[in-house]
């Protein structure tokens, strides 16, 4: 998502890797590319200014530390003042109240109703919460349907009264929340502009009736400079008590998500990276950082690894590739596993050093992992067990049965057997991972 | 006749050649994007205006803050920092002291930027024979299926057969959105939910084909410029329009969102390379964004705005006036 903001950050920063010290003219050029990149990325003009400032003073004032390059020290401090930027600490949402009522506003097709989806899908897993969607855009048409089919999709009530004051329905949302043990309260509302008079007044009654633990400011990631606007008007009639920055997924280099905190001390709780009802993650002001400036983010990944995978078949797989058993049907299996993560290629740029790899520009066409997994149920057990086994005329069967060609039963072999090889080699400890 | 004393005449209602039926079509436009850019000028102008005050003479301080402020409008950083080349260019050249002259050239430069020499053509392309076929992308959230009801309204209030046809069939309650559009401005949809959209495309368009239709709006998922098989498929539905009706589509329009950063910039380039964009619909222009993303597409991607969107009642749907624009933007200097 920040790849582009950080290439250009990291190419401003290479530049001082071979001074001796930090001096006001050989940081001079680099400064200002790091200005002018910070702008292309939307971040906001005054945030800019101070962070140039704030980058400078920091690094001609600091003392030399003798364990430090002047380059290492520099990225330091621009990470440093990153960090601090971003908020420095997490902002966890609150979820310790019976019920937690939670609020979502924001301008129109931010992404409020995908974002109550997914916040609904995150709230039940990870804390185990049983929530209630409330449909409250009484405004856009099927608005409510659209609310409707994700809380079918995932299994999660949704209770709506129809196009009725949305005041009104909030009270009776609640009253059955209380009668049906649901504990995490979503209340959707409409895309509204922040100087619509009539629609802010409308936010101010709902809060005043229900009194939300968290009402949250939507925030479509690809805004530019107006979004200061947007955000002093709504959390000066509501207050906000956080933000959810949608739409990382996108090329956009995200610079609001970097102003937003330090200008109005709104903190960002969440943010959307994918389209799917997973995609949303906690935000961390430090691992972003790590991100922006190409650090990778291994903490992200493994998070979202324990996530989605069965421990106990994960120690099953690595026991067998150890012991050289490792066959198709375990490949199968891992496959599985991996699908669960969502694109492969949001995890590879999440590692570190992606970029010089050449990860950060990758596709992965995820047919490709339909098609092996094709190729292997093609098979019967026993081949999938004994691959060795498979010799030209179940080749031609196997290609038959998955629709594909023997050409790529041949290929899927192949890599097979490399990869069991290589697998060999590492649990032998004859090779280092390539980070 | 500069574009900056054509302002002053028509803020001053001096006469012109026109007749008043025309004028006062005129002034109805010229009222409706200035209320519309009332509160997105209150910053902005209020902002250049007060810089002439506090810099009465031009200086390096007046540049750097006149870059904010452009930079704020979001126009793009690379048209920016040409543009303010180019003004030092002129003040240089034309050995200007005082700010208040540089008022004049500062809002005629942004219309050269926009301009740049091309004739600009906002109408529709309409076709000749058979149904003109319009064509909306776009990322996420901007407003597709807003402007295609607005749009929808607007063309049979010209007394034209229209057609809209339901072909996002990704996002959960889009094709009901639509719907519920075709019932509020009376026109007909063709859409199916969970169907593929290339499918639905040719459904709707053969029935174009057949039953005389004079436009048929197709709408499409959102999609971020950078996910490669939606992009592919964007492809896809193309070829499928120009199979059924040969030159289709006759207009490719490309929705943004006013409050859109630089990204905007990437939109434009990306769809461009996979669609014929023709047009550019800017949405939500009625909130405090002044959609300068606009012009830096203008510079960079060479792709005009053909209509924009000042509200969500069905009747908010104005033609693009480069004139207007700017005007709206900077009534206050007048």
């Amino acid at each position: 998502m920040f790849e582009n903001l950080g290439d250009r950050l990291q190419n401003a920063l290479s530049k001082i890797k071979g001074y001796g010290k930090i001096t006001e003219d050989n940081i001079g050029e680099m400064m200002r590319e790091i200005r002018l990149a910070l702008l292309e990325a939307d971040v906001n003009y005054k945030v800019v200014k101070e962070f140039i400032n704030n980058v400078k003073e920091k690094a001609l004032g600091e003392e030399v530390k003798k364990s430090l390059s002047p380059g290492e020290m520099f990225v330091k401090i621009v990470k440093d003042e990153l960090v601090e930027l971003l908020g420095g600490e997490k902002a966890p949402l609150t979820t310790d109240k019976k019920p937690t009522i939670l609020m979502l506003v924001g301008l129109q097709g931010s992404g409020k109703t995908t974002t109550i989806g997914k916040l609904g899908n995150h709230l039940r897993k990870k804390y185990n919460k049983k929530p209630l969607f409330v449909a409250c855009d009484v405004y856009r048409p099927a608005a409510i349907d659209q609310l409707k089919q994700i809380g079918k999709e995932l299994n999660i009530e949704v209770y709506s009264e129809g196009k009725e004051n949305p005041v009104t329905i909030v009270e009776n949302a609640i009253k059955y929340a209380s009668e049906t043990g649901h504990d995490y309260i979503l209340i959707d509302t409409a895309g509204r502009l922040h100087i619509d008079e009539t629609l802010m007044q409308e936010l101010v009654n709902i809060k005043n009736t229900i009194n939300p633990h968290e009402i949250l400011l939507v925030v479509d990631g690809m805004v530019g400079q107006d979004i200061i606007n947007v955000i002093e008007g709504f959390n000066s009639t509501l207050p906000l008590t956080g933000a959810i920055i949608t739409k990382l997924d996108g090329d956009t280099r995200g610079g609001a998500a970097l102003s937003i905190r330090h200008l109005t001390n709104v903190p960002i709780k969440m943010v959307g990276v994918s389209e799917k009802l997973d995609g949303l993650q906690e935000f961390d002001p430090e691992r972003m950082a790590s991100r922006i400036l190409g650090m990778g983010d291994i903490l992200s990944i493994i998070e979202k690894a324990e996530e989605v995978i069965d421990e106990e078949e994960a120690k099953k797989s690595v026991k067998k590739m150890q012991s050289g058993k490792f066959d198709l049907e375990d490949f199968l299996s891992q496959l599985k596993q991996v699908k669960k993560l969502g694109p492969l290629e949001n995890i590879l740029k999440m590692l570190p050093g992606a970029k010089k790899m050449g990860l950060n520009n990758i596709n992965i066409d995820p047919k490709q992992m339909a098609r092996i997994e094709a190729i292997i149920l093609s098979m019967t057990p026993k081949e999938r067990r004994h691959p060795e086994i498979i010799k030209a005329s179940r080749k031609i069967r196997i290609a038959k049965g998955s629709g594909m060609k023997v050409e790529d039963v041949n290929r899927l072999l192949n890599q097979f057997e490399q990869m069991k090889k290589m697998m060999k080699q590492l649990s032998s400890g004859n090779m280092k991972l390539p980070f | 006749m500069g574009l900056f004393d054509k302002f002053k005449n028509i803020f001053k209602k001096e006469p012109t050649i026109k007749n008043d039926i025309e004028i006062k079509e005129e002034e109805k436009e010229l009222q409706s994007y200035d209320e519309a850019l009332e509160k997105t000028r209150k910053v902005f102008t209020s902002k250049l205006s007060l810089l002439s005050t506090k810099y009465k003479k031009v200086s390096q301080e007046y540049f750097d803050e006149l870059e904010e402020l452009l930079i704020m409008a979001d126009i793009g950083v690379n048209t920016v920092m040409n543009f303010i080349d180019q003004i030092k260019d002129r003040v240089k050249k034309e050995k200007i002291e005082n700010t208040e002259d540089l008022k004049e050239i500062i809002v005629d430069e942004l219309f050269i930027i926009y301009v740049n020499n091309d004739v600009i053509v906002n109408k529709i392309n309409y076709s000749e024979n058979g149904p003109t076929v319009i064509l909306f992308v776009g990322v996420n959230g901007v407003g597709k299926t807003t402007t295609i009801g607005k749009l929808a309204n607007k063309l049979i209030n010209e007394n034209k057969k229209v057609m809209m046809i339901a072909g996002d069939t990704f996002r959960a309650g889009a094709v009901e959105q639509i719907i519920e559009w075709g019932n509020k401005v009376g026109c007909k949809v063709v859409g199916k939910e969970n169907a593929d959209p290339a499918s639905v495309m040719y459904d709707g368009l053969e029935i174009a084909k057949n039953e005389n239709y004079d436009v048929v709006l197709i709408d499409t998922a959102g999609r971020l410029q950078n996910k490669v098989n939606l992009m592919k498929e964007l492809e896809k539905i193309n070829k499928v329009i120009g199979k059924i009706i040969p030159d289709a589509p006759h207009e490719t329009l490309l929705v943004i969102d006013a409050t859109t950063g630089q990204n905007g910039i990437s939109q434009a380039k990306s769809f461009k390379e996979i669609t014929n964009i023709t047009g550019i619909v800017l949405t939500k222009l009625d909130g405090t964004a002044k959609g300068g993303i606009v012009l830096a597409i203008k510079e960079e991607v060479n792709i005009p705005v053909k209509y924009i969107g000042l509200g969500e009642k069905s009747e908010d749907l104005r033609v693009f006036d480069i004139e207007k624009y700017i005007y709206g933007l900077f009534k206050d200097l007048f």
